[in-house]
């Protein structure tokens, strides 16, 4: 079962669309509903990470019996230092997105939090991948 | 009866049923199909809002109900019912005239059910403060929310208040003030007026309790027209003595806001099931800042806008705000003896855990799960999208879905039918004889009189 979404940069009135609709089918697949809130939580963080920081993303969605894998590939200014970035409370996003409510600095750390792997791969001035597995 | 039955109020007359989708379009947990020309509702996705019943044109869809000799068998004839119900009557009937019909069709005690509040009140409170794990607080009030949550949102079931409802509270009061006048628990015949189809499932069976306390439920629109029938405008004798339990809070307490003002630093009312519905989909998510307290109600206007009551629900609520503002607020009560001696009625309204219950599985078994998605995704690349509901699905995704599991066809699509016809894959008459299996046989032949026409219902 392979799903796609597209992510417009800088649009926040779509940022969720995705992890709703992934939620959607992993209640119709019986998943616990733990298991569900955590991979739910790590793709919204993941969603409005592209929607505030990048220029434009696609998120790729790969559910198995016993897993689900995610794929967030965006064109975007990248991260320099992804260490840095994981930590808690570090943030980079602008006064505006600040002012809505997002940029808090808990993004990725959030994501690892809710997930059992979690790779990042970034090039500065072309973007950012990050992929996420959970098992079921 | 055992709490793991659920009772439905809903009921759908199949003679009065003419098959339409407005039902079917409205539910907001797609319950409802409509099968050789009558709709059905799936038990275990009807969470009893009774959108349906409102949207019906033909009133096909009804609430069974009690009937009212039944209140004879009992000694002590008490009507239980919401501070609601008297926001819906004219103005130029007073609340002893009210109150002196009641007793004229038959009863002999008249209770508001959100009497004595600050009971209620304080142990939602003392609940909140000690459960702490499970943020915001989710209110136990509206049933239909309550079963919302579990089919939809397993995950928020911890986060419902282990609180029981106002009637609970009313009931569990009545009966002690009986029982210090001097009767016995069986002479009490308790009957409930409802506003709402959810409150009926609730009473009869209670989602977080053993059993239901009440002997018999009353539509609030049945009650009104008696009310009605046998209110005087005359002097009518004082009853306030019955009310001096009941307070400005109580009286708010199932309108919008009612529950919301009391509890915690941030607290939130949303009413309208689908927008209960949106807000959900966020908390779930986690999109939604650090909240105390949530007070979620299926109604527009909560019970204002029950699905039972005949009045407006604007001019409902305002004459109950000002009702409220002739009563004393709930704390001003905190000394009286009803109050006082509240440690057993506090004790009856700690209801068990509520377990999940979802509903929304395509099969138990996940690989077979996974399987049936992806057969509804193929699927859906023939559907056309327009979610016209002519196969009796609300929309395509969900027909694409009730095809995996077996309970639909493709044939059912109108539009893949004609599609087959242009392409002399199956004959005018076979095409024509499927949509008469859905709709019924001559549902489509002219008809000046067809139920459902033009302008009826609205």
């Amino acid at each position: 079962m392979k799903l796609e979404f597209n992510i417009e940069g800088g649009n926040f009135s779509w940022a969720g669309h995705a992890s709703s609709e992934v939620k959607k089918m992993l209640k119709q697949l019986g998943i616990d509903a733990r298991c569900i809130k955590s991979i739910v939580i790590a793709l919204y963080e993941g969603e409005v990470n592209v929607v505030a920081h990048a220029y434009e993303g696609r998120i790729l969605v790969q559910m198995e019996p016993h897993k689900i894998t995610t794929e967030i590939i965006d064109k975007g200014p990248g991260i320099p230092d992804i260490e840095l970035a994981m930590q808690e409370g570090y943030s980079t996003a602008s006064k505006e997105v600040r002012e809505m409510g997002f940029g808090a600095g808990m993004g990725l750390a959030n994501m690892k939090k809710n997930t059992d792997e979690l790779t990042i791969e970034s090039t500065v001035g072309q973007g950012t991948t990050v992929k996420m597995v959970n098992y079921f | 009866m055992s709490p793991s039955k659920r009772y439905h109020a809903l009921t759908i007359d199949e003679q009065t049923c003419i098959g339409c989708t407005h039902c079917m379009k409205v539910c907001p947990t797609e319950a409802i199909r409509v099968v050789g020309g009558l709709a059905e509702i799936r038990e275990d996705r009807c969470v009893d809002c009774g959108h349906c019943m409102r949207a019906c044109p033909v009133k096909a869809i009804y609430v069974e109900q009690d009937d009212l000799k039944k209140i004879q068998t009992f000694k002590y004839r008490v009507v239980l019912f919401p501070a609601v119900m008297i926001g819906q009557f004219p103005e130029k009937y007073t609340e002893d005239q009210i109150y002196a019909a009641l007793l004229k069709i038959g009863f002999t005690h008249v209770f508001e059910v959100e009497q004595p509040i600050g009971i209620l009140k304080n142990s939602i409170k003392e609940y909140c403060r000690k459960s702490t794990t499970h943020r915001p607080h989710i209110s136990t009030f509206c049933p239909a929310i309550v079963r919302l949550i579990q089919i939809r949102y397993p995950s928020l079931t911890e986060n419902l208040i282990r609180r029981k409802a106002p009637h609970d509270l009313g009931a569990h009061f009545a009966i002690s003030e009986l029982k210090k006048q001097g009767a016995k628990e069986e002479e009490i015949g308790l009957f409930y007026v409802t506003p709402c189809n959810a409150k009926i499932s609730s009473v009869k069976s209670p989602v977080g309790e053993k059993e239901s306390i009440v002997d018999g439920i009353i539509n609030m629109n049945a009650l009104y027209n008696k009310v009605m029938k046998a209110i005087d405008t005359k002097e009518a004798p004082d009853t306030s003595s019955q009310r001096q339990n009941l307070t400005r809070d109580g009286i708010l307490w199932s309108l919008t806001r009612g529950e919301a003002r009391h509890f915690g630093e941030r607290s939130m009312a949303i009413d309208g099931i689908h927008n209960v519905i949106r807000f959900l989909e966020r908390l779930e998510n986690e999109e939604v800042p650090n909240l105390d307290f949530l007070e979620l109600r299926a109604c527009d206007q909560s019970c204002a806008g029950g699905i039972m009551m005949t009045g407006n629900r604007f001019l409902t609520v305002e004459r109950l705000e000002r009702r409220a503002r002739r009563y004393a607020p709930a704390w001003k009560l905190q000394n009286t003896q009803a109050v006082k001696e509240s440690k057993e009625l506090k004790q009856k309204l700690i209801a068990d855990q509520i377990i999940p219950k979802p509903a929304f599985c395509l099969d138990p078994d996940r690989e077979r799960a996974l399987e049936k998605m992806n057969r509804a995704q193929r699927i859906i690349c023939f559907l056309p999208g327009i979610d016209c509901g002519a196969c009796g699905a609300p929309n395509c995704q969900a027909l694409a879905e009730d095809m995996v599991s077996g309970t639909a066809k493709m044939s059912d699509c109108v539009f893949l039918q004609q599609m087959w016809e242009n392409e002399g894959k199956i004959s005018t008459s076979k095409a024509f004889r499927n949509v008469e299996k859905k709709w019924g046989e001559q549902r489509f032949q002219a008809d000046c009189n067809k139920r459902g026409k033009r302008n009826e219902g609205f």
